[in-house]
């Protein structure tokens, strides 16, 4: 990843001024192909504009801070999704950013050899199993353990706070949070990882050459080094986090409510469009889902792009060290 | 004093350190959890019916998801046929001409990007473009939707496989007097072809538990699916619409097909790490 050169090709081209035409058919040929990704990201762009003109026109912004939800009365507002996909996503990172962290540092500077790449290879698995199978393990085990364990444990231990009253249903707010915890951890964990081991090792040396423990060389050296990376990894997991849509529409009890209390059902972008998209009856009411997909496809976009660009950043740094 | 503070830092260091190890401890546990409960109320539910029989009607118990894997390998069969020939032609561009270039740069980002767009987006994509003209949900859009999704990953992987392929090779057949595109297709895409491969089954792993994407283009069956043209049935639609209904035997098959989606996943990433694995051996 590091050791990319200048092709030789352009070598080549340059002592050779007439390229054969075969040559020059095969790099239009795929260059062609590879520009169509651009020109895919431009048609999404497109269609989905197209395809939710008749809500833009009818409630232009105030779309995004409407509370109400009605589909008989055609009256649509997303503020409801919009609070809770962010609610959600970020409960989710407060628990995997942590954790996932943890896992990073224990690969990247405890383990030996033998251990870290198995156990990498088990982080990642995690992240290949299908979200529909998240979910199906959200709904048998952990809606059941929430309502009878987690939930009354803390509505007791915190309950005077409004995060945490009101009847344990079990789907809501934090189910969606916790599962969608478990999903994005292995995106932390693996970006993390390989970022933290492109520190260069005389960071850490002249740390501990100053007499610094395992862990302070970690706090001090490492880790702000790593900044950016870290930075990037976390709005990685948050684009992720932010689109899933099987296993939060599996567990969060899809009702369109501004709920405080973590106990309570809400709804996401992603799930309502997974729900009443083959439901919808009219133009209007199928175009305002498509609007939701758009708003869901601008915000994942501006947080990727983000991410890109933090974690290129690590590697062309290290790379113009070395 | 600094003897104090001596033993908190080293009780510090010895308490971090401890943390990180349960945080592994705890991420692993939750991996073994899933598949240890998947398996246990997969193997109990799987039988010979799975794989030969129809749904049954709704309230009659039996009957299996013969359609829905059939459905699953059409839709993979179409995916592939955008997926792979885009994302490999792309790769290939990426590593051979595109390594320091702005356009080079670009696409690269744009992968990336496309590949962090949800995939429910790409459901309303291919909804838009193809169902909408089509007046009906089909295959064909399924297999659509799959097959953007798959692009980015191919892309990336056949740039990254082929990048390996040390430069020496490359101008080592220059020197022998080979043109470009014959250096390309010849010498380093067979070098890579391996690695190459095995990208495109972890990225079609990946798209064959896709079940967002293919709830308004591909849609469900209860029969067989006629052709390219009509709706199908597919794994996880059927988990999916399974788990969340109130039928006993329902969530049965659903584990059961829960369990065949994680060993096709599964499966794919043990044989490409095997793969991988012997190639660096050798």
């Amino acid at each position: 990843m590091v050791r990319s050169s200048i092709s030789p090709f352009r070598f080549a081209a340059f002592h050779r001024p007439g390229v054969s035409p075969a040559d020059r058919f095969f790099r239009a040929t795929v260059f062609t192909v590879a520009m169509s990704v651009l020109l895919i990201m431009g048609v999404i762009a497109f269609e989905l504009v197209r395809n939710s003109r008749l809500p833009i026109a009818k409630f232009g912004w105030g779309f995004l801070w409407g509370t109400t939800w009605d589909p008989v009365a055609e009256r649509f507002g997303a503020l409801p999704f919009l609070y809770g996909t962010l609610v959600s996503s970020a409960l989710a990172l407060l628990i995997a950013v942590p954790v996932g962290l943890g896992v990073a540092i224990f690969l990247s500077e405890l383990a030996p050899r033998w251990l870290s790449d198995p156990v990498t290879f088990l982080v990642e698995l995690l992240a290949a199993i299908p979200s529909v199978i998240y979910g199906l393990v959200g709904i048998f085990v952990l809606v059941p353990l929430i309502r009878n364990s987690l939930e009354p444990l803390l509505s007791a231990a915190l309950g005077f706070l409004p995060f945490f009253q009101g009847a344990p249903y079990g789907v809501g707010m934090l189910t969606a949070g916790l599962l969608l915890a478990m999903m994005v951890v292995p995106f932390v964990v693996s970006v993390s990882r390989e970022i933290l081991m492109a520190v260069p090792h005389s960071q850490r040396e002249a740390v501990l050459s100053l007499g610094a423990t395992q862990w302070e060389m970690v706090r001090i050296a490492v880790l702000p080094y790593a900044r950016s990376g870290i930075m990037g990894s976390i709005f990685l997991a948050l684009a992720r986090a932010l689109g899933e849509t099987m296993a939060v529409t599996m567990v969060i009890g899809n009702r369109p409510e501004i709920r405080l209390s973590l106990f309570e059902p809400g709804y996401t972008m992603a799930a309502v469009i997974a729900n009443e998209f083959t439901e919808a009856t009219s133009d209007l009411y199928v175009q305002t889902l498509v609007e939701i997909g758009l708003v869901l496809f601008a915000v994942t976009i501006l947080v990727n792009a983000l991410a890109r660009l933090l974690i290129y950043n690590v590697f062309t740094k290290v790379e113009v060290r070395e | 004093m600094t003897r104090g503070l001596l033993i908190r830092r080293r009780i510090s260091n010895v308490l971090m350190l401890s943390l990180t190890g349960v945080c592994t401890a705890l991420v692993l546990g939750v991996l073994f959890f899933i598949l240890g409960y998947i398996t246990y109320h997969g193997i109990s539910a799987l039988d010979w019916d799975f794989f030969t029989q129809l749904p049954k009607p709704v309230g009659e118990s039996g009957g299996g998801m013969a359609n829905a894997i059939v459905g699953t390998v059409k839709l993979l069969a179409l995916a592939s046929l955008i997926g792979v020939p885009i994302g490999f032609l792309g790769g290939v561009y990426l590593s051979e001409y595109g390594r320091k270039t702005t356009a080079g740069f670009l696409i690269r980002y744009a992968a990336d990007i496309l590949n962090g767009i949800p995939s429910i987006v790409m459901g309303i994509f291919a909804y838009t473009i193809v169902v909408l003209p089509m007046g009906h949900f089909s295959t064909v859009a399924g297999g659509v939707a799959l097959g953007i999704m798959m692009i980015p990953i191919a892309v990336r992987s056949t740039e990254e496989f082929l990048k390996l392929v040390p430069d020496s090779i490359r101008e080592a057949a220059l020197a022998l007097g080979l043109t470009e595109w014959k250096v390309v297709s010849f010498v380093v895409i067979p070098t890579a072809f391996r690695g190459i491969v095995t990208g495109i089954m972890l990225d079609l792993a990946r798209v064959s538990g896709e079940t967002a994407p293919l709830l308004f283009t591909a849609f469900s069956n209860r029969f067989w699916s006629r052709g390219w043209l009509e709706p199908t049935a597919s794994l996880p639609v059927m988990i999916y619409t399974y788990a969340v209904a109130p039928y006993d035997d329902w969530h049965r098959q659903a584990w059961a097909a829960g369990m065949v989606l994680l060993l096709l996943v599964l499966g794919a990433n043990l044989l490409s790490r095997l793969i991988l694995r012997r190639q660096l051996k050798g």
